[in-house]
């Protein structure tokens, strides 16, 4: 047993869990300060976390000094620091909008009460999952932030929204529970939750395949993967605008950073290799429906909620290239190209939610007609919308074409059509709905704005917009960070950047 | 002085800066939007002339931007650049004069005007293109800067055509995506190169670069509006006619026939093309598309409908030009690659010239029109009798060129081709002129506005005067260092 040992990262979840309970306690008094500082000592805690993982490279922590197979470790490498820096920059972002988008109503301020500490929890819960590297971790803050996102879905108080709100519970349950059950059975089987000793010990065969079942059903239905995303439309749709885009933009990659992180090396080849296939094959089709359904969406939050199923779809199309017998440059590129799309549709997504919420704000209605017009009067928002429309897309400059770029290549290489068919098709299908919006808000309308809209929300949206752009244009930083202790057998892509 | 190595880049700049800088200023601050743009304008034209100069003498400008491990994106200025470059800056410098006057007071010029910079810079950027995925890059924000400006009445009318041109364009671009993706599976990442890259990797892979070649030639194709991907262009028309004048002329289809010259000659090479007898399937499709344009124009009343028409057969010049293996043929392709843009242009501010002084549309209205505008009509009587191929205006050189190169590449029937479209185009342009000068008006035209001398604002006709002067120009300056013609010479002197 070693001593107390903290590393910056503790930071990132220590500082959201301290700035949701002095906000519990001090409810609205003072609460621009705690929120800043809780934003700053975040950041810093991230840049600091970046600093050490970029002098020492991947890099593990017990906490509270006890190491596997009983206590907290935490293993810091390139790809946590990623899906770290995206949580912290979209959090960053909604926590600012959220400052001014609940306002002085009673209603709003009763929500604020309640947002401010489910969203630093959840905010907090989600950093721990990420950097966990346990199974029952993982169980862990997956049902902490399950259960935060259930409470901030019903805050709106509609009826729809308690509906969205119970049923992803139901869902979020059944799904734990599943989860649960294979971990259980792991243990039985190797007698650990760690990764690395449950990957040495454990051999091929019914138990195993029934563990991995499990364990990857569970995580399906958490991340809202097709045919079990029937849940996350009305869920997100329903939710105040600010936790629609913490919940698509993060929420849901929860489900797949545990999934990827499984899928590469842990389990026997024997086993996975169906269920990677399978994954593939759900990633594919959520595509195609969901982009499907987002055309024939009326209410523009729905647009942009099926628009995440298919979305999410896309990260899943990946695991079929870490087969056993791909070669490692493909699936290296098709790793590396699951993790970009994690962040690219991240930022483009809350970016376009958070828009949404201005858009919605400002015509006191969510139908896609009430956009008639708006862009002339919300030119910011509407760049916004345009901007992360282009990264969803898959379009260059925006971010989202360098994963599908890396998967299409990959694919080429394996000599796989499919996958580039529905790729390609999955984009101009994204055309198909975004442009439903923006031609609405071109329109020649004359509309009167019920709430001129505070400019601070209008510049949260945009931020992150631009953000989505300039991640497009600097892959090469990117994918040498995803570099740093990527998993053995996924590193040949990265190699080869300088 | 700002280094070789930054001058592509800041070339794109003075637009992108521009659009940037006019999207945060207010909608009504008038004076000070004209003047960045007039600013960005000259000043890019002004680079691109330095670039010229630069690249005559032999200068080297290159940008090298990483992109993704082994992909850089690379900008960078050669003979082709310069062609498409000049000509653009030309244009977009008289088509801002031309929008400034033409929007007077309409709404929604901040978008505009934004939109319509952020358009020229991806048009620089896919001239500037050094390897096919920076090309493909612009040609996508080409296609999306220039949505806006098509939509941009916000019509029912104007978001079906918009849907269309969407429908079309990234249909074309998914083609190309596709081509793209698969010659760098086969010839891994490679910047354009004179006389092409591909080399003996073609025999290697033969079949599959030959469907290659046809997904990205039939991709670019629909931007250029080969048929039968044409219907997007007439559809088009409910835009401004600043924006008819940049999608015809300057942007939109000259990307597309710049992207099927880069494929031919800096790609896949002119030579291996010719070996492998890939062009002759192109040679037809270019001869359909332009006699059938030429007839869809006959049965047009509306003007712009079918000046519209008309672009659809001429722009196929290029692609014939192209097709046809031979410098003579390669030459008239290039260089109407300009000469088209220049006449097309004149005539698109002289429509909108009568659309905005009188109201305008049908070529049936146009009884006598040309006593009431006589510099806007002369201006496209010489457009009219240069597309025509009246010597010694710029589409007789074109047509001289492709002539000679039909019979240097051994292909007679294609000189056919260009005598009947000749007639066609005559069929169509010449009883416009007829009505317009001959015809008696039904009633008198109303006075000019205010009192003015001048038949319409400085601001319209500066630009299709300093045009139609430039359709005589090209043809009768062809040796001159900075014709158009000599830098077809100079481009054919190195791709051969």
């Amino acid at each position: 047993m070693t001593g107390w040992t903290l590393g910056p990262e503790a930071g990132l979840v220590g500082f959201p869990a301290l700035g949701a309970v002095v906000l519990a306690i001090t409810a609205a008094r003072g609460r621009r300060l705690v929120v800043g500082l809780t934003l700053a000592a975040t950041l810093v805690a991230l840049v600091m976390t970046l600093t050490r993982l970029l002098s020492v490279g991947a890099y593990e922590q017990d906490i509270g000094g006890w190491g596997a197979p009983l206590g907290i470790g935490w293993r810091i490498d390139g790809f946590a620091v990623l899906m770290l820096g995206l949580s912290v920059a979209v959090g960053i972002a909604v926590s600012i909008y959220s400052l001014a988008y609940f306002g002085d109503e009673p209603g709003d301020r009763r929500r604020a009460l309640f947002f401010w500490p489910l969203w630093f929890f959840l905010w907090s819960a989600l950093h721990g999952l990420f950097l966990s590297r346990d199974l029952f971790n993982w169980y862990v803050t997956l049902e902490l932030s399950g259960l935060a996102a259930v409470a901030l879905i019903a805050l709106s108080g509609r009826a729809d929204a308690l509906t969205g709100s119970l049923r992803y519970l139901l869902l979020a349950l059944a799904a734990s529970l599943l989860y649960l059950l294979g971990v259980v059975v792991l243990y039985s089987a190797t007698g650990s939750l760690d990764l690395a000793q449950v990957a040495a010990r454990l051999t091929p065969g019914p138990v195993a395949l029934a563990a991995i079942l499990l364990i990857t059903a569970g995580l399906v239905v958490k991340s809202a993967l097709f045919p079990a995303h029937f849940w996350l439309p009305s869920a997100h749709a329903s939710a105040p605008s600010p936790v629609s885009a913490v919940l698509s933009a993060l929420v849901v990659k929860g489900g797949f950073y545990i999934l990827a992180r499984t899928m590469t090396g842990l389990w026997p080849a024997a086993v996975a290799d169906g269920v990677l296939l399978g994954l593939g094959w759900l990633g594919g089709a959520a595509v195609l429906w969901g982009s499907l359904l987002a055309i024939r969406q009326q209410h523009l939050k729905l647009v942009i909620a099926y628009s995440t199923v298919a979305q999410l779809g896309y990260l899943f199309m990946a695991f079929p290239f870490w087969m056993e017998g791909v070669g490692e440059q493909v699936a290296s590129r098709a790793w590396a190209g699951a993790a970009y799309q994690a962040v690219s549709h991240g930022l483009a997504k809350a970016a376009l939610f958070l828009a949404a919420g201005v858009l919605i704000h400002a015509r006191g209605r969510d139908d896609l007609d009430a956009l008639r017009g708006l862009g002339a009067h919300l030119p910011v928002t509407a760049t916004a919308m345009a901007l992360a429309g282009i990264s969803l897309m898959g379009i260059p400059p925006g971010a989202g074409f360098l994963p599908k770029w890396m998967m299409m290549t990959a694919a080429i290489q394996e000599g796989r059509i499919l996958p580039i068919v529905v790729l390609i098709t999955g984009g101009l299908l994204a055309v198909g709905y975004l442009f439903r919006i923006f031609r609405r808000l071109l329109a020649a309308d004359d509309v009167v704005l019920a709430h001129p809209p505070p400019r601070i929300l209008e510049l949260a949206a945009l931020g992150l917009a631009i953000l989505s752009i300039v991640t497009g244009l600097s892959s090469l930083p990117i994918l040498s960070l995803l570099r740093i202790g990527a998993p053995e057998g996924f590193a040949a892509y990265l190699e080869s950047v300088p | 002085m700002i280094p070789d190595t930054l001058i592509p880049l800041a070339v794109l700049l003075t637009s992108f800066i521009t659009g940037i800088a006019i999207l945060l200023l207010g909608e009504d601050r008038v004076r000070l939007r004209t003047a960045l743009n007039l600013t960005g304008a000259v000043l890019k034209l002004v680079l691109v002339m330095l670039m010229l100069w630069g690249v005559f003498q032999g200068h080297a400008y290159q940008t090298r931007i990483p992109f993704l491990p082994g992909m850089d994106l690379v900008l960078r200025a050669d003979g082709m650049t310069i062609l498409f470059a000049s000509l653009s800056a030309v244009l977009w410098l008289l088509t801002t004069i031309y929008a400034i006057g033409y929007l007077e007071g309409a709404p929604h010029r901040r978008r505009f005007f934004a939109y319509f910079s952020f358009c020229v810079t991806a048009t620089m950027g896919v001239s500037l293109a050094g390897n096919l995925v920076t090309f493909f890059l612009f040609y996508e924000v080409l296609t999306l800067t220039t949505y806006p400006l098509v939509v941009h009445r916000g019509t029912e009318k104007s978001m079906k055509a918009g849907a269309v041109y969407l429908a079309y364009t990234l249909g074309g671009s998914a083609l190309v995506l596709v081509g793209m993706l698969w010659l760098y599976a086969i010839a891994g990442p490679f910047d354009f190169t004179e006389t092409g890259v591909l080399g003996d990797l073609f025999a290697e892979n033969r079949i599959a670069l030959t469907v290659i070649f046809f997904l990205l030639m039939l991709g670019f194709g629909v931007k250029a509006a080969l048929f039968p991907f044409h219907a997007w262009l007439p559809a088009a028309m409910v835009a401004p006619a600043p924006v008819s004048a940049l999608l015809h002329a300057v942007a939109v289809v000259k990307a597309g026939a710049f992207g099927m010259v880069r494929v031919v000659y800096d790609v896949y090479g002119i030579t291996v093309c010719d070996e492998e007898a890939l062009l002759p399937a192109f040679m037809v499709l270019a001869a359909i598309t332009i006699l059938y344009g030429s007839l869809r124009a006959l049965a047009q009343d509306d003007f712009k409908k079918r000046l519209a028409f008309s672009t659809v057969s001429q722009v196929s010049y290029i692609l014939l030009g192209i097709a046809m293996f031979g410098p003579m043929g390669t030459i008239g392709g290039l260089v109407h690659l300009v000469h088209q843009g220049i006449m097309k242009i004149t005539m698109f501010f002289c429509a909108g010239n009568v659309a905005e002084t009188l109201h305008l549309h049908k070529i049936s209205e146009l009884k006598g029109v040309g006593r009431r505008l006589p510099l806007t009509m002369g201006a496209f009587t010489v457009a009219a009798l240069g597309m025509i191929g009246v010597p010694p205006l710029a589409g007789f050189i074109s047509k001289w060129h492709l002539g000679l190169g039909a019979i240097e590449s051994g292909h007679p029937w294609i000189l056919a081709v260009l005598v009947a479209s000749s007639l066609l185009n005559a069929a169509y342009f010449l009883p416009i002129l007829r009505t317009v000068w001959f015809d008696q008006p039904d009633s008198p035209w109303p006075a000019p506005e205010g009192g003015r001398r001048l038949e319409a604002s400085w601001w319209l006709l500066v630009p299709p005067l300093a045009t139609a002067v430039l359709t005589i120009l090209v043809g009768l300056l062809g040796g001159s260092v900075i014709s158009p013609i000599h830098w077809a010479y100079l481009i054919v002197g190195r791709e051969y």
